[in-house]
């Protein structure tokens, strides 16, 4: 579970937003898409809690993953700063990720920090053959990334919230206004919006959770989330993939 | 494989080293199971087990700190029942000795929990909990009341099949006093539980759903050294298993010299899994450059 990876690239993609690129072995572990990784970002003990973040492409030919990050706390911040050849120590692939299935046409919404893991997804999906849209939201433009990444896997919508780009609001002001029938729905984002998200498509759908976490393999129980039925789920193991309506959101 | 440099004895407990998980940083052992082989520990100190099974506190539960973090759990538990039935089970296929960690917020709570949970084959000894910061219902802090604690600890060892250590809270003014009231009683105090604290988030307000946390990590290891040195002054003969921040082998060392006897990794379980078995390979390799007989030859090296 635990690994020493080697830093390929580090990269500013958008406002606080960073790309690292990242080589070892334990990539060949790397199958399911909405998965995480727990870093590591100081080998001293100033900081106690590594940090989940989604993996958001897998090479596995190369042995080389990527994750997206936003640096926007102490140890994110840390993170940026780590530089080509630097060695990460990760506890790798945690969690439960999305089932890639058959279908015809495909929903794939995200919202900020939630965008990177729909990127693996969507080139897995769309290896087996099924047809993808993508909506994606920010707050605004500075914020926007992988668009064009998404673009080449199918049809790209973006939403703002201040209206600096594509429709202005949310992703469910797309949504909204979408003519096709899709088979099903894959989301990533705040919770509100995978509620929005959630209450206003009628067809079924995963949805992925953010939840603060200690341990990222189920040991500590700070990550947990009421389920429906209402017993407790994990995210960091449960989750953070969930079928909606098995979560209270 | 057994070094019998860092075998230690202890009431209720042949522990094969003394490096234990803390409870609440292991679960009950089974997600470790998968990545190292439990038997390798000293024991291991399961997660708090309550009467009836407990949800926990909302979320956010945990909050980084300066060398530390600030958790707010609540005991979530599956309830005892279910821990003998199954948590327990699950350990009984390793060589390790168990302590079972007991909440509870009446003090028959606690009994009765003592009682059922001290008959478990793999049970060798409660930790009377007796100050988890996070949970406040019923108003009673038996922690930091010397009569309250002394009462607890009297029904609990009544109760209980197996020798009762009594885990100290560090909110308080008079560790001393705290550790003397239920010291004779008690086969053995754990020291110490979390420090109250609380962060704030960038708009000022509290992260924490609970507003204020158990501090644990290194960042309290002064801390309790000095609690432990305090307490051992005054209890030469009293077992003390020492915990707070321990994250190295130098970390167990420095526990030793103050008059512990055995030690818990706690929150170092999140930021390494690993670092148990790690730890007591280092410390072997210590015991052999240091020279010594026995690991416990260190002990009280803080007095001399």
């Amino acid at each position: 579970m635990k690994s020493i990876m080697t830093v390929i690239s580090q990269e500013q993609i958008a406002d606080k937003i960073y790309e690292m690129v990242l080589e070892g072995e334990i990539t060949q572990n790397m199958k399911t898409p909405g998965q995480f990784v727990h870093v590591r970002v100081s080998d001293s003990t100033s900081n106690v809690l590594r940090r989940p973040i989604s993996i958001s492409d897998i090479d596995a030919e190369n042995s080389q993953f990527t994750i997206t990050y936003r640096a926007d706390g102490e140890g994110t911040r840390k993170l940026s700063r780590f530089k080509r050849g630097d060695h990460v120590d990760l506890l790798s692939p945690l969690g439960t990720g999305y089932p890639v299935e058959p279908a015809d046409h495909v929903l794939i919404i995200g919202g900020g920090i939630g965008v990177p893991p729909l990127y693996e997804l969507s080139k897995q999906l769309n290896a087996i053959g099924v047809k993808t849209t993508h909506v994606l939201g920010f707050n605004s433009s500075k914020d926007i990334f992988y668009e064009e990444k998404f673009r080449a896997l199918g049809e790209t919508f973006i939403a703002t919230v201040d209206g600096s780009r594509g429709t202005e609001g949310f992703v469910t002001d797309v949504t909204r206004n979408l003519k096709d029938s899709y088979d099903r729905f894959y989301a990533c984002g705040p919770k509100v919006m995978l509620k929005a998200v959630s209450d206003e498509l009628a067809i079924d759908g995963y949805v992925s959770l953010e939840e603060r976490m200690g341990c990222g393999f189920g040991v500590c129980y700070a990550c947990v989330c009421e389920r429906a039925d209402g017993t407790q789920a994990k995210v960091c193991t449960d989750g953070p993939v969930f079928r909606k309506g098995e979560i209270v959101l | 494989m057994t070094n019998s440099k860092l075998a230690v004895s202890l009431p209720g407990l042949d522990l094969k080293n003394p490096v234990m998980p803390a409870s609440g940083c292991f679960s009950f052992g089974e997600e470790f199971s998968k990545l190292y082989d439990l038997s390798k520990l000293g024991a291991i100190m399961i997660k708090a087990a309550t009467e009836e099974p407990r949800a926990g506190n909302k979320t956010p539960r945990v909050a980084e700190t300066a060398s530390g973090m600030l958790n707010a759990i609540g005991l979530q538990n599956p309830g005892v029942e279910h821990i003998i039935e199954h948590e327990l089970k699950f350990l009984e296929q390793y060589d390790v000795p168990v302590i079972a960690n007991v909440a509870g917020t009446k003090i028959e709570d606690y009994v009765s929990v003592a009682g059922k949970i001290s008959k478990a084959p793999n049970v060798k000894a409660l930790e009377l909990n007796i100050s988890c910061p996070n949970v406040k219902e019923g108003g009673i802090q038996f922690g930091t009341d010397p009569e309250t604690a002394r009462k607890l600890t009297y029904e609990v060892k009544n109760a209980s099949s197996v020798p009762v250590y009594v885990k100290l809270s560090p909110n308080v003014t008079h560790i001393v006093d705290m550790a003397k009231s239920v010291g004779d009683i008690a086969d053995g105090l754990t020291m110490i539980n979390t420090l109250v604290g609380m962060r704030l988030d960038d708009a000022g307000r509290p992260i924490l759903a609970n507003i204020t946390g158990g501090l644990s990590g290194p960042a309290i290891k002064p801390v309790s050294l000095n609690m432990i040195y305090q307490v051992r002054q005054h209890m030469p003969d009293v077992p003390i298993i020492g915990m707070g921040g321990i994250a190295t082998a130098d970390d167990i060392l420095d526990y030793l010299s103050v008059g512990a006897d055995a030690v818990a990794v706690g929150t170092m379980n999140f930021t390494d899994p690993y670092i148990c078995p790690a730890l007591i390979d280092e410390l072997a390799t210590r015991v052999g450059t240091l020279n010594i007989d026995h690991i416990h030859d260190l002990k009280g090296r803080a007095y001399l």
